[in-house]
């Protein structure tokens, strides 16, 4: 029984938050590749571009539930996740037209792009912190809990409760479908097809007849999309918080980079390993061990490896550390 | 300097002038002290970025440490805190140099196979003896007087001390950062240094043992005289009578000045030491390296290590002015140190004064500073205008004006992407 | 008038015709000066001289990658001057270039699609023919093309350009780094290729066994026409022989 116990303290405070994390950040991730792999820069704007399209969801879902519409037991925001992804893709495609188009007719330096996108993310945070200002503000409705832990406790008699909550499987379900239909774009499509040429060998892929403005412009649609998802589902299973997202950026950015960056399915796996590696850390093992040993075994400290508080430094070590080993990351992506 | 470049200086006094006059000598005093603080930030940044081209996103790292050792210098040392706490602190972090130590020499001293283990199982001592002296210690420290110490103090010296040791604890850690990271390619050791940064970041706000974290340290000592003795002494009193003014505005701006006074000798140091150094035969050098790196390569020039020498300078300005920014405040807020107001702000001086050039930081530094701080007037009066035909009281009105403040994230990122397009030199190119 | 009359003659001779044609990157100087080149349909015309004659940058001028500062480029009757490389493939043109030539992490057939990007209509007879000449690539057709040996990608990257059914073929080196057997292999394809009326033009260093197979040959030197001949009359030819072909 305490064996059980034990699994199900692990599954409730570590394997269902940290898949949940990894699937928003693989969603981030995925976007950051995407823009890489077309334009070849980090695009230091995008946790910004997460943060614009999630506060329009989020002021569509205020405007729906003053309607008094509501998707039942989902979160109404789920209803109001379209037009924010229209949005994104409206200012994604926008920030394109008016700033990066200039340097890619230049063929400028990846690091002038990288620089020209800390402009973008500074308009962006302004932007968003203007219109919804600087607080923090609930996105979720509907039933919050698929699973509530007492009512585990309740129907399996253990001593722990495994609490579901909707955000969480929400996340887990659009994060897969979306990772699904992104590959069936690149790898079933002719666009698709076109957009990996194009990373590819960018002068052939010229010589073919793919036009650079047409890619350039998918690739920002499918950047913006990710982006509005991946804000969104952070925001539904925490909150929205304007300033969270610039502290996102660095575990997507190393999500990107670990797993093999202008890779997709890299930047998918590079997410779970940094989300994994994030809770395992810093999860205070006292209970989950007290179960597992007999009760004079029974340890006296936390047994927690790392304080919650340098969460981050995770992130970044791993990202050293791969990148000393292993440049390339895990699947071989494109370094230049 | 050429004329126009003059103009730019003279055009910057001028508007200090107008805020003098329109608003108060007090707000202009401030706004160019902090002009001063941030404009030497930007000589950092551009010895890196102008003279070598690395891009450092960790800016507010480096800052944070040289506020960091204003605290350790000059803070009042807790007694209590020292005898109870002190030999733990003191033996585990032995432990853990020496666990790292003990790291190296496994990695230099033994074969393949048998070294991931041992070097396992030092790590697993190493942190298992560090722990648990570590956590006791803390423990100790934090609890001796929570509410005023609760840490374990500085070494009470005079605070201009730590500018210095400031600059060599930010160029400390930089040797250990830029070691690990800049192998790396221009993009990724921008994203390696904004980590670095945030850790740094996480140090000082949750080790409470060391900064007192989020409680803040506050009222750390002055290198100028206090308002509250000047208008006590003799001399300053007469002063203020014989010019007709009254000795407590007097007294603040005085104070202002004098900080000035310091500030601009750093300042003008740091400026003699950086235009020489960009003239030396090594300034031309970093510029070749930087211009053709496959050339300078094959000339046999060894770029990680002088990108390591540049990137250590750097951030030593940078230390620097985070201990002089500490000073002028008189205290250390940890909670306050974000990647917009410290890293990517003082990227948009440097992009705007024109990369390369140090004259160029100066400027960008003295202008950017001082529209962030009168954009927020600006951006009430803007907001005010788009909103003028909505009545008073009008709940998205209200709401904007609430906002307005954020208008000049906007501004910063508007004045970043017009420098890039139109004038991607900057005001002052480089030469 | 005279002048039209003989243009018109060559017009009517010769499928593509590049005129005078001079020009250089960017606004460095120009590297061909007053360069002629042409070929007609089912033919092949190899040019051959030393390193730095201007060879691929004739090629460049010709395909419109860059920009010509005198000449007349005419293809199937057309002047063709002024059109974009991209232009240019819609108008019956294809190019191989030495270097980058295949999407390495895309399979072989991919990279046959993307040769095909421009097509509207039903490609999969285009690639069953492409196979049928490289019968290699059809066992290799889900391979990436990076994994592939040399030969075979320049295989890949010759079907990718025949994808769009172009009239003219332009190959850039198309043996650069093979071995003599898969060299020899890739000359009896391309002749295989002008037998269905496709025209083609290829540089070459392999100068001799280019030559062999060429129905025009053209010996550039310092960006200028020093040769222009049949190709058996070059190879017959001693001076050429002499100079540019090892004696």
């Amino acid at each position: 029984m305490d064996f059980v116990n034990a699994i199900v303290l692990f599954c409730n405070f570590v394997l269902v938050p940290a898949t949940t994390y990894g699937a928003q950040l693989a969603l981030g991730a995925l976007g950051i590749t995407v823009i890489y792999s077309i334009l070849r820069f980090a695009n230091f704007a995008h946790s910004e571009l997460m943060s614009w399209g999630a506060m329009l969801t989020l002021f569509l879902t205020w405007y729906l539930q003053s309607m008094g519409i509501s998707a039942g037991p989902l979160p109404t925001a789920l209803l109001a996740l379209p037009v924010g992804i229209f949005g994104a893709i409206a200012m994604a495609l926008t920030t394109e037209k008016l700033v990066y188009r200039f340097y890619r007719r230049q063929r400028a330096s990846s690091i002038t792009f990288a620089i020209v996108s800390v402009g973008v993310m500074f308009v962006m945070a302004g932007l968003t912190r203007f219109m919804i200002g600087p607080d923090e503000q609930v996105m979720v409705d509907g039933q919050r809990f698929l699973i509530k832990a007492i009512e585990f406790k309740r129907k399996t008699g253990l001593q722990e409760g495994l609490a579901i909550k909707t955000s969480q499987v929400i996340t887990i379900v659009v994060a897969v479908t979306m990772a699904g239909a992104l590959f069936w774009f690149l790898y079933r499509t002719r666009p698709g097809k076109a957009m990996r040429a194009f990373s590819d060998n960018q002068d052939l892929a010229l010589l073919s007849g793919i036009k650079p403005d047409r890619v350039v412009a998918i690739a920002w649609i499918l950047a913006a999309i990710l982006a509005t998802l991946s804000g969104t589902l952070y925001g539904l299973d925490k909150s929205y918080k304007p300033f969270v997202f610039m502290q996102l950026l660095l575990p997507i950015f190393a999500s990107a980079i670990v797993g093999g960056i202008g890779q997709p399915v890299g930047a998918i796996l590079g997410g779970f390993v940094i989300a994994y590696s994030e809770v395992l850390l810093t999860y205070a093992y006292k209970r989950f061990v007290t179960y597992l040993v007999p009760r004079d075994w029974a340890p006296e400290g936390l047994l927690q490896l790392l304080s919650t508080n340098y969460k981050f430094a995770i992130s970044f070590i791993i990202l050293v550390v791969v990148l000393l080993i292993r440049p390339t990351g895990i699947i071989r992506g494109k370094v230049l | 300097m050429k004329q126009k470049e003059l103009l730019y200086f003279i055009a910057f006094v001028i508007f200090l002038i107008g805020v003098g006059l329109l608003q108060s000598w007090n707000v202009a005093f401030g706004i160019l002290n902090m002009c001063l603080i941030s404009a030497i930030m930007a000589l950092g940044v551009n010895i890196q970025w102008g003279y070598a081209g690395l891009f450092n996103a960790g800016i507010m790292g480096f800052v944070a440490l040289g506020g960091l050792s204003a605290v350790l210098v000059s803070a009042e040392p807790v007694g209590e805190a020292w005898s109870n706490g002190g030999i733990g602190i003191v033996a585990s972090l032995t432990i853990l140099v020496i666990t790292i130590a003990m790291i190296f020499y496994v990695q230099k001293m033994f074969a393949s196979p048998l070294r991931l283990w041992i070097i396992i199982m030092v790590i697993l001592l190493g942190y298992w003896l560090f722990q648990g002296l570590f956590s006791a210690a803390v423990e100790q420290i934090e609890s001796f007087n929570p509410a005023f110490a609760g840490y374990l103090g500085g070494l009470g010296l005079p605070i201009t001390l730590s500018w210095i040791i400031g600059g060599l604890v930010a160029a400390g850690g930089a040797w250990l950062i830029g070691r690990i990271s800049l192998g790396l390619r221009a993009d990724y050791l921008a994203i390696a240094t904004l980590g670095i940064s945030e850790i740094i970041i996480a140090i000082i706000k949750y080790e409470e043992w060391l900064t007192r974290g989020v409680k803040n340290v506050t009222g750390l000592p002055r290198p100028v005289p206090y308002e509250i003795n000047l208008v006590e002494t003799h001399w300053f009193v007469d002063l203020a009578e014989t010019i007709n003014a009254n000795p407590i505005a007097m007294a603040s701006l005085f104070v202002k000045f004098c900080y000035f006074g310091l500030f601009l000798g750093v300042l003008a140091i740091l400026m003699w030491f950086s235009e020489r150094a960009l003239k030396s035969p090594w300034g031309r050098m970093m510029r070749a390296i930087r211009d053709n790196r496959d050339a300078a390569s094959a000339m046999g020039k060894d770029i990680t290590s002088r990108h390591l020498q540049t990137f250590i300078l750097g951030c030593a300005v940078c230390g620097i002015a985070g201990a002089m920014l500490v000073t002028l405040d008189g205290q250390l807020v940890p909670g306050s140190y974000t990647p917009l107001r410290y890293t990517f702000l003082i990227w948009v001086m440097v992009i705007l004064g024109g990369s390369g050039n140090n004259w160029g930081s100066i400027l960008g530094g003295c202008i950017i500073w001082f529209l962030w701080i009168q954009a927020e007037p600006l951006g009430y009066v803007l907001v005010g205008f788009i909103t003028f035909p909505f009545e008073d009281n009008h709940w998205l009105k209200n709401h904007l004006v609430e906002n307005a403040a954020q208008t000049r994230l906007i501004l910063m990122g508007a004045i970043l992407l017009m420098v890039m397009r139109f004038a991607p030199k900057g005001l002052i190119p480089e030469r | 008038m005279a002048a039209k009359l003989l243009v018109n003659q060559i017009v009517y001779m010769s499928f593509l015709n590049a005129i005078g044609m001079s020009g250089g990157y960017g606004t460095g100087p120009n590297i061909i000066h007053d360069c002629d080149l042409r070929v007609g349909e089912g033919e092949i015309a190899v040019v051959v001289g030393p390193n730095g004659a201007g060879k691929s940058t004739a090629m460049k001028g010709i395909f419109g990658m860059i920009q010509l500062r005198k000449g007349t480029v005419l293809f199937n009757n057309h002047d063709i001057t002024d059109l974009s490389p991209s232009d240019r493939v819609l108008e019956g043109m294809a190019f191989v270039p030495q270097n980058n030539n295949v999407f390495p992490s895309m399979s072989v057939e991919e990279n046959l699609e993307m040769g095909a990007f421009i097509r509207a209509d039903d490609i999969s007879n285009t690639i069953s023919q492409i196979f049928e000449l490289f019968p290699t690539l059809k066992n290799k057709r889900r391979q990436m093309a990076g994994e592939l040996s040399g030969g075979q990608r320049q295989q890949v990257a010759i079907g990718r350009a025949l994808m769009t059914e172009p009239k003219l073929l332009m190959l850039d080196e198309p043996t650069a780094g093979v071995s003599p057997i898969v060299m020899q292999d890739l000359f009896q394809r391309i002749r295989d290729i002008t037998a269905s009326g496709v025209a083609v033009i290829m540089v070459e260093q392999n100068a001799r066994q280019a030559l062999e197979i060429a129905d025009r040959g053209f010996v550039l030197v310092q960006g200028k026409n020093r040769f222009t001949d049949l190709g058996t009359a070059l190879l017959a030819n001693p001076e050429v022989q002499r100079s540019f072909l090892g004696g």
